[in-house]
């Protein structure tokens, strides 16, 4: 069966984008090992996105918390300030490689469709993002910023107006115009092939994680955590350790007001098994199937599934998920930016906060390292607002 | 003869599409009556799903009207049964994979077949995909109604040898919806299908005057409107079954004789 991860994946999607994602796949599988491609990959990561990213070593964080050692990899500094543009970076490559002219992506907190556009303008593609209406307002720095790049950007109004609106308007877009039209999805979801691509561009992040703390530490992490929305920074977090047994490879979901609460996008927590937005996975949804209309604080978390490969993990046993609040979320968003001068994404906070439950019950021997997928300039006025205080952007 | 041949027996087959629940499940089962005593042949069921990622616009808003007012599977398993008892009228449910999956797909068919269902069509299950559902449907006797798009291609000759009940080809690009004129080779096509198999064709997406049902019905053993009615019921609300048995009919009138 087609790009499945144990019994999750797949490619639920009308027979008209059929032809448009075989197409892609073929495309990859012939640049994926391209000499050409990928000296021309490795250069845009490394000239243009700032590649390889820092492994920082939070020492007042480690000492504040009195246990396992703590590594963060920065992500953050990234160019455009987040992981996304790894992906993005790819897929636009490979799309201009198969001769498509025009881009179109989702974007949550604005950070893929600012990485998209970003791409577009640096390759000379059109470029149109899709954004709830509802992030368009959390977000409106990042709306401004994908104007600028050259990008239109279309609120979008149906369902939830959030995250998993914007998915279905991207593909609706995509059954459109499918001819010179490339679908650069942002996360590690949606029909095969985009959960394995997305994973194999995102998965330079523990390609270095693992050379960098080498050098360091002459040994692997005990802990990797990263954030999960979609799962695009953990899966890249996670995927040159799932071998390594020794390896806790854990996924920070948002669970908003709390996972005992309607108002919450943790799908491992809450979710069950179905099929949605081409995939087979784990959805939060009622017991007709109907998609449930989750929440967070995190425009980038606050979608009702997640990536096939993650859910197989978990079936697994190999990765475990845990649930943080929009709380403890913010509250990790201050702490790190007090303690370490890292103002992180919203998103990443939520890893963040799970390492300062974990560290205290581990060794001072032991290795935490925490991908710190983006930045949060982005986040202050909605975290201001949060804490009670309205600040202009 | 199956029950989805049926309504292919009568010239060219109309087939309209409409929302259970909206706006009620009583005006739903109104419109089944009307539609078919107006000359409808068949008639697709929409079961509401929260985020329907093939509907344009006119049919996100009916499932979010119809799921509004709390319609549920289970309460349009109730209204097919009292349906079935006054109608032979073929009818298929149109959803989507979740809406089944969730439900359990043997659950899901066996009850839509013993309800008098004779098909469902699932536009997010692709060739590759329909193999889950195709098992449970042939064991409880319905038609899983395979898409052809205008970008299968070389597809087409696959999908249409294992094609059961009738083929939905699908007119256009994009998402349903009311277009003002389709360009794509609709004859090719059927051409291709008709090279794998005698199984009749029906031609939906973006149809709404008795022109374009005229012309696609020419290449075609049938026409599925879905949007154009819609939008009826929804300017109408509850009052909406003449107006739609009005359009039914005029419809079913220009594609008859071709």
């Amino acid at each position: 069966m087609n790009g499945r991860f144990g019994i999750h994946g797949g490619q639920y999607i009308p027979e008209t984008l059929m032809n448009a994602v075989i197409e892609l796949e073929e495309a990859y599988n012939h640049y994926k090992d391209d000499p050409e491609f990928n000296r021309e990959l490795t250069d845009l990561f490394n000239n243009y996105a700032g590649r390889p990213s820092r492994l920082y070593y939070a020492e007042r964080m480690t000492k504040d918390l009195g246990g396992a050692k703590i590594y963060l990899k920065r992500e953050d500094l990234n160019h455009t300030g987040a992981h996304k543009i790894n992906n993005v970076l790819g897929q636009a490559l490979l799309a201009k490689k198969m001769g498509k002219t025009r881009l179109i992506a989702e974007t949550g907190a604005g950070q893929h469709g600012v990485a998209t556009a970003t791409a577009a303008a640096l390759l000379d593609m059109e470029c149109e993002v899709y954004m709830g209406e509802e992030d368009t307002k959390r977000q409106a720095l990042n709306v401004y910023r994908m104007k600028l790049l050259g990008s239109q950007v279309h609120p979008v109004t149906t369902g939830t107006a959030t995250l998993k609106d914007a998915v279905s308007e991207a593909m609706r877009e995509w059954t459109r115009r499918i001819d010179d039209t490339h679908y650069c999805l942002g996360s590690v979801m949606g029909p095969h092939p985009f959960p394995t691509i997305v994973r194999d561009f995102q998965s330079v992040i523990s390609k270095e994680i693992k050379q960098q703390l080498m050098e360091k530490e002459g040994r692997l992490p005990d802990a990797v955590l990263a954030c999960v929305g979609g799962g695009s920074n953990a899966i890249g977090t996670f995927y040159h350790f799932i071998e390594d047994e020794s390896v806790r490879l854990i996924g920070c979901e948002a669970a908003g007001r709390g996972v005992n609460t309607a108002e919450t996008a943790a799908t491992i927590a809450t979710g069950k098994l179905g099929i949605f937005h081409g995939m087979k996975s784990y959805f939060c949804q009622d017991e007709y199937g109907q998609i449930a209309p989750v929440y967070s604080i995190s425009a980038g978390l606050d979608y009702p599934g997640i990536g096939p490969e993650h859910a197989d993990l978990y079936d697994k046993g190999r990765a475990e998920y845990v649930a943080i609040t929009d709380d403890e979320a913010v509250d990790a968003f201050e702490y790190l930016s007090r303690l370490e001068g890292i103002i992180p994404a919203i998103e990443s906070a939520h890893a963040v906060a799970y390492a300062r439950k974990l560290a205290p019950t581990m060794d001072k021997d032991q290795i935490i390292v925490i991908t710190i997928s983006g930045r949060g300039d982005k986040d202050c006025a909605a975290i201001a607002r949060y804490r009670g205080e309205d600040i202009y952007e | 003869m199956s029950k989805i041949q049926d309504a292919f027996a009568h010239g060219k087959a109309f087939i309209p599409f409409i929302t259970c629940g909206d706006p009620s499940l009583e005006t739903t089962e109104q419109l089944v009556y009307a539609m078919e005593q107006a000359g409808a042949d068949l008639i697709e069921l929409g079961i509401p799903f929260s985020d329907p990622t093939a509907e344009g616009p006119v049919i996100q808003e009916a499932n979010n009207r119809a799921l509004s007012g709390g319609v549920t599977t289970d309460k349009i398993f109730d209204m097919v049964k009292k349906i079935r008892a006054n109608t032979q009228i073929p009818m298929v449910f149109m959803t989507y994979a979740n809406v089944v999956f969730s439900y359990g797909i043997e659950r899901f068919t066996k009850t839509a077949a013993e309800v008098g269902m004779n098909g469902i069509i699932l536009p997010d299950v692709p060739f590759e995909e329909k193999e889950e559902f195709a098992d449970a449907c042939r064991r409880n006797g319905l038609a899983l109604v395979s898409l052809i798009a205008p970008t299968s291609h070389e597809r087409i000759s696959q999908i249409a040898s294992a094609a059961e009940g009738f083929i939905y080809c699908v007119s256009s690009l994009g998402v349903t919806g009311v277009r003002s004129e389709i360009t794509t080779d609709i004859g090719e096509m059927v051409r291709l299908v008709r090279a794998a198999s005698d199984i009749p064709c029906a031609i939906g997406f973006g149809i709404s005057t008795q022109e374009q049902a005229a012309k696609m019905a020419k290449d075609a053993d049938g026409v599925i409107v879905g949007s154009a009615i819609v939008k009826i019921c929804k300017e109408y609300g509850t009052d909406c079954v003449p107006k739609v048995a009005e359009y039914v009919k005029s419809m079913k009138d220009a594609i008859r004789d071709l």
